[in-house]
């Protein structure tokens, strides 16, 4: 930082910067300390906030009605299969357009992201009967197949613009060497779009894994992922603040971390290449 | 640059996204478009023959239409501009020297990862309700009386929730375009005398021209979507049923597919509208 | 040991295990989508049990939200997803699905499980066609559950049979700071408000369709209820009543923050419980009350077990139907529970053992209250269709909802109660004509 900044102002930076930080996370940091009171706790009026008799009652509870590592490893199946898929369709299109570019690349990029603007709701009758019809139901690559498709657009529009940053003159060079088509992407193409790749595919797992229309609606047992199993914590019974707080720090908590520890490809791959 | 050998290639590289997403894209909507065309009554033995237009005159015709068009944008514009409003100042404010930078960031983009249902369900229970949530017991404790949020002030309640969730990803990217702004030029202007103000107005908002329309052209895809929020908050009572509750409740609760179909196409002219007007803006931005 | 001998061992052996029941031979996964409500919750907890007997039987459970719960069901129901081999609905489902022909007959349920000890209210209401479509889980009106204590402190004395006018007169006499007079359900959906004020409504003599299907919430009957709902609820009812359901409402009332709660008979257990309730020992019940013209504003309901007509597992999850709903399964539960917790309302052969009087201070309340609801008849004008807290058919869940909202609306003061009304009525005849009445 080239500018010379007093301690002073760092101070109140500092100060200013913690609060507002902290009150967006509240209550994120909420959910997670009423996971650990008892019901009667978490509703004391003056809220209690640090000492309290810490239980783990709650998670014992909730995995006892409900089974989490089932829900977590769907969850993880099919956010991770539907990312892997998409990647395997998403790289070539990505690929191709940003190196061939044709008149029509950027209208077929658009129309791409405007196959999102399609209302789930709307089309979820003819989803059903195909589902139906193909066996798919409450399987997971069914669920996988779905996901896919709904965050492919934008896939292709995230490493569409990485690659357009990889100068082109190496690929030249790669092709003067001898390399073919295979060679470039493989060998030349590839270990540069990998930080590109990477911020994709953190993006499209956060994506997958919080998709609720879809995963609720297309899966009964056996597919079930951690949105169905927070749907049966989101009615109170009696007093339930304490349940539904661990079952939500259940539900959000591997994604959180997932999320914490790869920030900072997900900000570079939030950007969509549009930020330099 | 390009050779004959590789366009070719580079179209056959391209074919399977685009063939697929077509399919994914015209499948189901040729199939909601005949729906739309028929009476569709699931309850009542399903396709009951061609009725022309008349699910769409129905759907227009309806009390609830206009009204749903309006909160859909009530919500679209208010969280837009909530996140972009709040994002840039809350990118300048990360972009200052400070200590723990790293750590503020990470509990700036937290709200990013919780998927929309928790969140929905946090806030409802355990902030806005009227009885045991954190903003009674505040409001409490400063001898006011408990505003009952859902129902008394629901579209603001709804447009803070989700703004809470999009917060993250509009600071995050506006951060990013702040950090590329060259401080030199800031710098300059600061020895000509310049004040705060100006300097924003005049380098760093123009610099973020582009940063916000990928901010707004995002947003407005996943926002018209909007569903699981309403869906565990009000259950669109309360003037909060937005274009696509209404067509839940009428293909889900009503089981009246055809009337729903007819909406469904509605909703796609909508937003294909507003993809429109927005790809233009975002297709000149991108064109530099 | 002759070979004749053990071969007479061997089929004797044989014999001996083909009668201990087919239970064995049953086998597969059995899908149960359920409700997230506490007796289901704890049918789950009970699993292991069915398993003793059918140990080949895998049990998959769909445990969800109510609305959430709804919405999956009928969805699977209607385009035959077959998802699902046993579904968790009510009797406001079963006799829609039932003539569509959706649901597996129960009929031929084995003859220990009893049917005819079940209530004959709960018994018709899931009954179509001579063909039982649907076994209860358990079975619910709805009362007037109060605190004895306030009510006493008020100087009042609550009748078995009160009206309307007196509960107006109690909710004002109790409200005082922290507890708020009377509880209802405000929170917008056809199983949630519009179950409560639909009953309502027929105690003032209102109806929702005249004998030619015009809705009729332009009369004069449905402007009382809704007035007289408003008023009440406006001066003595919790803040933030219009997103209150019956589960937000169970959850204050344990709190001690309701003087009334006029709800589901079967909170009955959960209010007296004290385990969750901090005022277990202050509860009294009455009937729910009436305006002197012939109806009560009580419902009737049964939370019940059915099998979809394309389930692979008919007879394994017809098996786990009868499990479930057995005397067994309420002797099982009072075992580990107690019997003041076991599933009420489905059986007459509860109401006359001993035990669970004892236990249960709100049996007699809660079976009179089942008998005196008539789906057949249920309102004072003569209607086309029936159901006491809700129409039966198919559009009603849709529109029932939409007005629901209104009224909800209304609750929380966006809007007056005329206009609540005249939306309502714009919007019923509008899903009629649709629907082709």
């Amino acid at each position: 930082m080239a500018r010379a900044v007093t301690t002073q102002r760092k101070i109140i930076n500092t100060t200013f910067a913690w609060m507002v930080g902290l009150l967006i996370f509240f209550p994120i940091m909420w959910t997670i300390l009423t996971s650990f009171k008892t019901e009667a706790t978490a509703i004391a009026d003056p809220p209690v906030w640090f000492f309290f008799d810490w239980t783990l009652d709650n998670y014992r509870v909730v995995q006892e009605r409900s089974d989490y590592s089932r829900f977590l490893w769907n969850s993880i199946i099919i956010a991770g299969g539907s990312t892997f898929m998409g990647l395997l369709i998403a790289i070539p299109a990505a690929w191709s357009m940003a190196f061939v570019p044709s008149k029509r690349t950027k209208d077929i990029l658009l129309w791409m992201l405007s196959t999102k603007m399609l209302p789930a709701v709307g089309v979820l009758y003819p989803i059903y009967l195909i589902f139906i019809r193909f066996g798919l139901l409450d399987t997971r690559i069914g669920l996988t197949v779905v996901l896919m498709f709904i965050n492919l657009p934008i896939m292709v529009w995230m490493l569409y613009t990485y690659f357009k940053e990889i100068p082109g003159e190496i690929l030249e060079a790669a092709r003067m060497d001898g390399a073919g088509l295979r060679e470039e992407i493989l060998y030349v193409l590839t270990p540069m779009a990998l930080p590109g790749i990477a911020s994709t595919v953190l993006l499209n797992v956060i994506l997958a894994w919080n998709e609720a229309f879809w995963t609720l609606n297309l899966t009964a047992a056996k597919a079930a992922p951690l949105t169905a199993f927070i749907a049966s914590y989101s009615s109170p019974e009696g007093l339930f603040y304490a349940k539904l707080s661990a079952a939500s720090t259940m539900a959000i908590a591997p994604i959180l971390i997932l999320g914490w520890f790869s920030q900072k490809q997900l900000v570079r791959g939030l950007t969509f290449g549009a930020v330099k | 640059m390009a050779t004959k050998a590789s366009r070719a290639a580079a179209r056959l590289m391209l074919a399977p996204a685009v063939i697929l997403l077509l399919g994914w894209m015209l499948v189901p909507l040729t199939m909601t478009v005949i729906f739309s065309f028929k009476r569709y009554l699931p309850m009542r033995g399903g396709d009951l023959g061609w009725v022309g237009f008349e699910n769409y005159v129905r759907f227009v015709s309806s009390s609830a239409f206009w009204p749903a068009v309006q909160s859909t944008l009530m919500i679209v514009g208010g969280v837009l501009l909530i996140t972009v409003v709040l994002g840039v100042l809350l990118a300048i404010l990360l972009d200052q020297p400070m200590w723990g930078q790293g750590i503020v960031r990470i509990l700036v983009i937290a709200p990013f990862f919780v998927m929309p249902t928790v969140s929905a369900l946090v806030w409802k229970n355990m902030f806005m309700d009227p009885v045991n949530g954190l903003f009674a017991h505040l409001w409490r404790f400063f001898g006011a009386t408990p505003v009952s949020w859902l129902s008394e002030a629901s579209m603001p309640s709804i447009i803070l929730i989700v703004s809470w969730q999009w917060l993250p990803f509009a600071t995050l990217i506006l951060l990013t375009a702040i950090q590329s702004l060259d401080s030199e030029q800031l710098e300059a202007a600061e020895m000509d005398g310049a004040p705060p103000l100006s300097r924003f107005i005049y380098i760093t908002l123009p610099h973020l021209a582009r940063a916000i329309t990928i901010v707004v052209l995002i947003q407005t895809i996943f926002l018209l979507a909007i569903f699981a929020e309403i869906f565990v908050t009000t259950q669109g009572a309360f003037g909060t049923r937005t274009l696509t509750y209404l067509i839940f409740q009428r293909v889900l609760e009503s089981q009246n597919v055809g009337l729903g179909s007819a909406g469904g196409v509605y909703a796609i002219i909508l937003a294909n509208i507003l993809a429109l007007f927005l790809m233009r803006i975002v297709g000149k931005n991108l064109d530099r | 040991m002759s070979f004749r001998t053990s071969l007479g061992i061997a089929s004797a052996l044989a014999i001996a295990a083909a009668s201990a029941g087919h239970a064995q031979e049953l086998s597969g996964t059995v899908t149960i989508a359920t409700v997230n409500n506490g007796d289901m919750i704890r049918m789950q907890g009970l699993t292991a049990d069915f398993n003793a007997q059918y140990p080949d039987i895998t049990l998959e459970w769909v445990t969800l939200e109510e609305n959430v719960l709804r919405q999956r069901v009928t969805q699977d129901i209607a385009t035959r997803g077959g998802q699902f081999d046993v579904m968790t609905i009510g009797t406001y489902e079963v006799p829609i699905w039932g003539e569509n022909g959706w649901l597996v007959s129960l009929n031929d349920l084995p003859d220990e499980w009893d049917a005819d000890d079940l209530l004959p209210a709960i018994r018709d209401g899931l009954t179509v066609d001579g063909e039982l479509y649907a076994a209860p889980f358990y079975g619910e009106s709805s009362m007037v559950m109060y605190r004895t204590d306030l009510m006493e402190a008020a100087g009042l004395d609550m009748p078995e049979a009160p009206t309307w006018d007196f509960i107006r007169e109690a909710a004002a006499a109790m409200t005082d700071g922290d507890v708020y007079g009377i509880c209802l359900r405000g929170k917008a959906g056809w199983g949630e408000n519009m179950a409560f004020l639909t009953a309502m409504a027929n105690s003032f003599g209102a109806r929702w369709f005249d004998d030619d299907w015009n809705a009729q919430f332009d009369s004069e009957e449905w402007a009382n209820t809704l007035n007289f709902y408003m008023d009440m609820m406006g001066e003595y009812g919790p803040p933030g009543a219009a997103n209150n359901g019956f589960n937000e409402n169970l959850s204050l009332f344990q709190q001690g923050r309701c003087g009334m709660w006029i709800d589901a008979t079967v909170a009955a257990s959960f209010v007296t419980n004290p385990n969750d309730s901090t005022v277990a020992d202050q509860v009294g019940f009455a009937l729910a009350p009436d305006n002197g013209l012939g109806k009560r504003g009580n419902w009737l309901w049964a939370w019940s077990l059915a099998v979809p007509a394309g389930s692979q597992q008919t007879d394994a999850a017809k098996a786990f139907i009868a499990w479930a709903t057995s005397k067994e399964y309420t002797a099982l539960v009072a075992e580990n529970e107690g019997w003041a917790n076991v599933p009420p309302g489905t059986r007459t052969s509860l109401y006359e053992n001993p035990e669970y009087l004892e236990a249960a201070s709100f049996a007699e309340m809660t079976l009179r209250s089942i008998n005196s609801a008539d789906p057949i008849q249920p309102t004072v004008d003569s209607v086309p269709y029936t159901g006491v807290q809700f129409v039966a058919i198919p559009e009603f869940a849709g529109f029932a909802t939409e007005v629901g909202q209104e009224f909800a609306n209304a609750l929380a003061g966006q809007q007056s109660v005329e206009a609540a009304l005249e939306r309502a009525q714009a919007l019923t005849t509008d899903a009629m004509e649709s629907a082709g009445y």
